[in-house]
């Protein structure tokens, strides 16, 4: 799961003359994890302490210059380095106040940027192409620069990468509608060229952002159109190729668009699973494009959702747990937080690391998700129940509707099946919460039974059908629907308890406070059956099949510790708990007792097969040694 | 330097005996260890605890304590006998029958006037210590049951008894029985089991402390016989107690392998007068029964039934570091118990009881260094001869052509001649040896074989000519100095002509044996010699001492060679004289006569003398790194010594004729492996 938290305005933003273009250049890191260095667009740089929404310093060229790149941090000396008119590259520190009389070159070419990074000496990146460290540039500033791109190439993006030693500077260029990445490794220098793969549309990225994953360069853009691609590059190898190679992309994510096509946007990746998109409708909310969103590309999933008031730029910066988003008249600084996804905790908290490799597979690679990406990828094809006519789900009886679902689901066509099936179990929902006699449970069930949605499809799926106390469809939702929220899960809790619940993915921090909507006669009834359950297993923990849907004993002991957590003080209290916990604390001790002896086995056994490695002398060998 | 062929011997199944008693001698540093076979060792602590000394055992003595009245030592035993050794002679000098049944404790009082005896019949008994041997005195008033531990006040007026259940402390000038007190049982089971006092210490004022089986150590109050304090220290027994010398210090062994420090100090800062006897410091260092301890000025001499001797120092004792400060084990004897016959490829093992030969086995092919060669023929057992009389072997000695073999225990010499034809060997003993060959403390063939040398009394060597036919007495050895130590080193030059032996003073003696006479007395030093050995072309005397310092002798010049000299301005390597085993053999490669061989407990060491010393800046253990140099770098690293640890536990190192090494290991494993099981066993994972 993942969250937005309640955010805060760093600072106002003053408009600029024309209107489509940024108010800020860029938001940079210093050496302290709360300070963020924030260039705007014609003179300033503004040193904030983010915490206290606070400016410690601002520096301001003259009036009649410019900056034209945003001020970053020299982690190795300490200094700030910008650059105005192109040309000028300034140079200060903290306690320097006038940008004036600060240090500054005068270099032969113009400057597209200037990166830093912790860890590594900043380098500039000129705006043909070509890349020098700032050292040695200002050593000797009037050193030829040489070109690299082709006349009409510009750069459209860059950003640099340090990590364990390597060093790279990734740019994108853009020329006659085809954009190209470089990807500069530095010390030594290579410079490898690829070719984006271009878009139906013929439309340019709106927004790159990379990382550096495994070993692994990971681009990821967005396009006008809402797919969020992703392209992996090897951080090392490839060295020798020579030419431009193509780049082969996968389909990471389709941001629904609502009507027309995406302007001012914005896609970042936040970990291997999660990517922040600014600029893009809300899907269950109304159609203006004005929402930040964190998706899980994993199972394509909303997980959380701001919006953010006045016009949004199509810029985000991720720094530390927080975003930057300028919108409006200000620029907001929202903290966030993904946990990793809970599908993958339900499955095996050990599972991570399978899916962050999976992210890392180069493209065409089939994993378990693929079906799913397919899927989306097919839902801007206007296709599904728009096409079937009349549309009783609308209007007509249950038979009928029946009729019509049945009829949807048995045409077996996958590839549209995805939008249709959660557009028509959104509608039925809808009419059944309006008309309280009109509910379709098996129309339902075949639906839930596609396997097509999931709970941010539908939200108000399993809460119908808990109202109806329809157990089946409940049980059906809890085991197919990867996303249920703790809050549901608990309410499921309330009313029934299931082996199903307990399987349902969960994160601790936020099912938490909702467990403590229970009250003590369900906790104990729960704690009971938790253990009834847990003694089962431990029983015949062998002959647990594995087609059999039940909960490991790690998920039962999780649960326990959970309501624990939550009720503890209210258990003590309570007098009919005291047999249940007394037991469970006799049973606990056992286990752990068990568990030792068990680690004690564990470590003596490794002591023997470590005694194996050793050599196996013999009562006599005759061996060849030699001295020196 | 280059390869070699290794026999990698693990079949001597050597098995030292359990340690039962030990006696220190703070006057001469001498540690007196009397083990469970009966025999005793002597331990110089002054000379790098050099085993000096070695009486060998008997089957029917046995050692239940230990007393040293002034240089002389005493046992009694399980037998009922009281035991005076004649530590030159290292045999009994005489044993007296106490007649109280078995004696479980002897114990002298301060003054060295008498000796105190604890009897199995309930008795103490007195015996005054006379000039060349001990008269029985009289008897303390008869208890019922026995008398396990005694200790005497240092004022001598009185002395504490350990029995069972009490402890009785005695008047001497009267003899009664003054004070009488009980020790608790241990609790559950053992409540109905008697408590043994194992140990008691009776201190200058005149508290009594005292440890038990039931796992106690108490301290009483002597004046009043009431308990002041128990520690209960472990659920088994507390075996051994020993007090310092200035008393402000009582360490106690138990079962578990623990040994435990008490100090009486004062538990608090501001209370300086009001002193208790505190628990301090617990070691562990053995794995069985502590049944042996003394607590010397700076270390705890500890030893039980895991066999090995330690010395645990106590580190607030000492400045700074050095071998002194060191923990040290010793778990082997300092002498040969391998005889290797070079010629023939044999190895003799000396066992107390038996003596074992064994053919080495071949292989054929060669390997890479590292390799193991396919064996064409394993090693065989030739034979098993088994010691006559109850006496123990005590030395024994093989020619290097494979055809001799003797032993000698504290009474008589056998002489065996031996033949192997291919598979079959014949033994046979040679009868009518000379009448004055009675016992030896050495023996060693001439390599000619023609000739037994047997060093017997006062350092005294007999020469005895073998022939097919008969075995003749030839001359006595004597050296000038007089001395009257029994020799513990001998050898004697590949030409015949030279004959070196090495006596607990120090002093080594070259003889020339073709003309029968004493040759030249090499200077003295002040450390005991652990190994020598006399150069094949050059005779030169090589000698290791245990300090670790090593000498060149030039026989034929009388004097000590430009190496050794050179050796001893530079000084040798603080690496080298920090190892903690002696050097118990130096051996010489005939083709390459720049090298010596020779070996402690942990390492094989090849010293080539065409090669520059090593000093103190220098990588001493430097053959991984010569290892991983190319050829081109490696002569300017090279140095003197060259050192081999991949042999552990190491009895013996031999270089036969063939160029091929012998070295007989006995993985310290394998022993523990055969100790009976610990009270305590170490838990999985615990």
């Amino acid at each position: 799961m993942a969250a937005l938290y309640e955010g805060f305005t760093l600072c106002g933003l003053v408009q600029t003359q024309n209107a489509s273009d940024s108010p800020i250049q860029g938001i940079e890191l210093d050496g302290d994890s709360d300070h963020a260095v924030v260039t705007d667009s014609t003179r300033s740089v503004t040193l904030y302490k983010v915490s206290d929404q606070k400016p410690l310093g601002s520096w301001t060229v003259k009036q009649g210059q410019l900056l034209t790149c945003p001020a970053v941090f020299n982690f190795q000396t300490k200094e700030y380095v910008v650059v105005s008119d192109n040309k000028v590259i300034r140079v200060w520190k903290d306690e320097d106040l006038n940008l004036d009389k600060a240090f500054k070159a005068t270099v032969t070419a113009d400057v597209w940027r200037v990166h830093s990074a912790p860890g590594g000496e900043p380098v500039v990146l000129f705006q043909r192409g070509a890349v020098r460290f700032l050292d040695s540039l200002l050593s000797a500033p009037q050193q030829p620069v040489e070109d690299v791109l082709s006349e009409e190439e510009v750069i459209r993006w860059s950003t640099n990468i340090v990590a364990e030693e390597q060093h790279f500077v990734l740019f994108t260029t853009e020329q006659k509608g085809e954009c190209c990445l470089y990807v500069q490794r530095l010390n030594p220098n290579t410079l490898q060229k690829y070719r984006l793969e271009r878009e139906d549309s013929g439309a340019s990225p709106l927004s790159f952002s990379a990382s550096l994953q495994d070993k692994h360069l990971n681009l990821l853009y967005l396009y006008p159109n809402g797919c969020v691609y992703q392209s992996v590059v090897a951080a090392r190898g490839y060295v020798g190729l020579e030419g431009v190679q193509a780049l082969p992309r996968s389909l990471r994510l389709m941001v629904p668009v609502g009507e027309g096509e995406l302007g001012a946007a914005s896609a970042v990746a936040l970990d291997e699973a999660h990517v922040a998109v600014v600029g893009v409708p809300h899907p269950s909310a109304r159609t203006g494009k004005d929402f930040l969103c964190i998706w899980n590309t994993n199972f394509q999933t909303l997980q959380a959702g701001k919006e953010m008031a006045g016009r949004i730029h199509g810029q985000v910066w991720c720094y530390l747990g927080k975003l930057f988003v300028s919108h409006g008249k200000a620029l907001s600084v929202i903290p966030y937080e993904c946990q990793k996804s809970s599908l993958a905790s339900a499955l095996g908290k050990l599972r991570h690391t399978g899916l962050a490799g999976n992210a890392a597979l180069p493209h065409g690679t089939s994993t378990g998700r693929i079906s799913i990406k397919c899927n989306c990828s097919q839902r801007n094809v206007k296709l599904g129940v728009n096409c079937v006519q009349p549309q009783p789900h609308q209007t007509g009886p249950v038979d009928e509707v029946q009729r019509e679902v049945e009829a949807l689901v048995s045409r077996g066509d996958a590839q549209d099946l995805q939008l249709s099936v959660g557009q028509l179990a959104c509608h039925l929902v809808a009419r059944s919460q309006a008309e309280t006699a009109f509910y379709t449970p098996v129309a339902l069930a075949q639906l839930v039974q596609t396997q097509f949605l999931c709970h941010s499809v539908c939200p108000g799926l399993l809460l119908l059908s808990l109202e109806h106390k329809d157990y089946f469809l409940c049980q059906l939702c809890l085991q197919l629907f990867p996303d249920i929220p703790e809050v549901v899960t608990c309410a499921c809790l309330k009313t029934f308890i299931s082996n199903e619940v307990l399987q349902t993915p969960y994160s601790d921090n936020f099912l938490l406070p909702h467990l403590k909507d229970l009250d003590t006669q369900q906790v104990i009834l729960f704690l009971q059956y938790l253990q009834f359950v847990y003694l089962k297993y431990s029983q015949d923990v062998y002959t647990q099949t594995p087609g059999l849907r039940s909960p490991t004993m790690t998920q039962i002991i999780d649960w326990v510790c959970l309501l624990l957590d939550a009720h503890f003080t209210v258990l003590v209290m309570a007098p009919d708990a005291k047999g249940l916990l007394s037991n469970l604390q006799s049973f606990v001790k056992s286990q752990v007792k068990l568990f030792s002896e068990l680690g004690k086995i564990e470590s003596s056994l490794q002591e023997l097969h470590k005694m194996k490695l050793s050599k196996d002398i013999s009562q006599y060998s005759i061996e060849v040694i030699e001295l020196f | 330097m280059g390869e070699f062929k290794v026999h990698r011997v693990r079949f001597f199944d050597y098995m030292p005996t359990a340690i039962r008693a030990m006696a220190f001698n703070a006057h001469t540093e001498r540690l007196a260890l009397g083990r469970m076979d009966g025999s005793v060792e002597i331990f110089n602590f002054a000379d790098r605890y050099f085993q000096e000394k070695v009486i060998p055992g008997k089957d029917s003595r046995s050692i239940e304590a230990l007393c040293w009245v002034g240089g002389r030592l005493f046992s009694a035993g399980l037998n009922g006998e009281i035991t005076e050794y004649d530590l030159e002679t290292l045999r009994p000098k005489y044993s007296l029958e106490a007649y109280g049944g078995p004696i479980w404790t002897i114990t002298s009082n301060s003054q060295g006037a008498h000796l105190a005896i604890g009897c199995e019949d309930g008795t103490v008994k007195l015996f005054e210590v006379l000039e060349e041997s001990i008269q029985f005195e009289r008897n303390l008033d008869r208890q019922k049951g026995r008398i396990i531990s005694l200790s005497w006040h240092p004022s001598g007026t009185q002395i504490a008894a350990g029995m069972m259940d009490m402890i009785r402390v005695f008047d001497v000038p009267t003899g009664r029985a003054v004070q009488r007190l009980l020790v608790d049982r241990g609790f559950g089971g053992s409540k109905s089991r008697e408590t043994v006092v194992w140990s008691v210490v009776f201190l200058s004022d005149c508290t009594i402390i005292s440890g038990d089986s039931a796992g106690k150590v108490q301290v009483w109050d002597g004046h009043t016989g009431t308990l002041v304090k128990t520690h209960l220290v472990t659920k088994w027994d507390v075996l051994a107690l020993s007090v310092s010398k200035d008393e402000s210090s009582v360490v106690v062994g138990t079962s578990e392998g623990t040994v435990i420090q008490f100090q009486f100090i004062a538990p608090t800062l501001q209370q300086q007068q009001d002193k208790e006897w505190v628990r301090t410091r617990t070691f562990k260092n053995h794995t069985h029964d502590v049944r042996a301890l003394a607590e010397i000025e700076t270390a705890i001499v500890s030893g039980g039934m895991d066999t090995q001797l330690v010395v645990r120092p106590l580190l607030e004792k000492f400045d700074e570091r050095s071998h002194a400060s060191a923990l040290r084990k010793i778990q082997f004897p300092h002498r040969n118990l391998v005889f290797c016959a070079k010629k023939a490829g044999l190895l003799l093992f000396q066992f107390p009881g038996q003596l074992e030969l064994w053919r080495l086995g071949e292989s054929d092919g060669h390997g890479k260094p590292g390799d193991s060669l396919p064996l064409k023929r394993k090693p065989e057992k030739l034979l098993h001869l088994k010691r006559k009389g109850e006496d123990h072997i005590c030395c024994s000695a093989l020619s290097s052509c494979g055809g001799w073999l003797a032993y000698s225990t504290m009474s008589s010499v056998r002489l065996y001649r031996l033949q192997t034809d291919n598979n079959d060997i014949s033994i046979s003993k040679v009868p009518k040896l000379p009448k004055i060959l009675r016992s030896a403390h050495q023996l060693c063939f001439s390599s000619d074989s023609s000739k037994l040398f047997a060093a017997s009394s006062q350092s005294s060597v007999l020469v005895i000519a073998l022939s097919q036919s008969e075995c003749k007495y030839v001359h006595t050895l004597k050296p000038k100095s007089g001395s009257r130590q029994p020799i513990h080193l001998m050898t004697n030059s590949v030409d015949g002509k030279w004959l070196a032996t090495a006596n607990s003073d120090c002093e080594i003696h070259v003889y020339n044996v073709q003309k029968l006479k004493l040759h030249c007395i090499v200077p003295v030093y002040g450390s005991c010699p652990s190994a020598m050995g006399i150069h094949p072309t050059t005779n030169n005397l090589t000698m290791v001492h245990a300090d670790q310092q090593i000498f060149e002798y030039s026989i034929v010049e009388k004097q000590y060679t430009d190496w050794s000299r050179k050796l001893q301005k530079q000084g040798l390597h603080n690496l080298w004289l920090d190892r903690d085993t002696p050097v118990t053999h130096v051996t010489f490669n005939p083709k390459n006569p720049e090298q010596i061989l020779l070996h402690d407990m942990h390492m094989f060491c090849i010293i080539d003398q065409s090669l520059p010393l090593p000093d103190q800046k220098t990588q001493f253990y430097n053959q991984m790194t010569l290892r991983s140099l190319s050829e081109q770098e490696r002569p300017s690293h090279l140095h003197a010594f060259k050192i081999c640890k991949t042999f552990q536990d190491l009895l013996s190192v031999s270089l036969l004729d063939d160029q091929s090494l012998v070295m007989v290991e006995r993985p310290l494993l394998a022993i523990t492996c055969q100790l009976p099981a610990p009270v305590r066993q170490k838990k999985f994972a615990t």
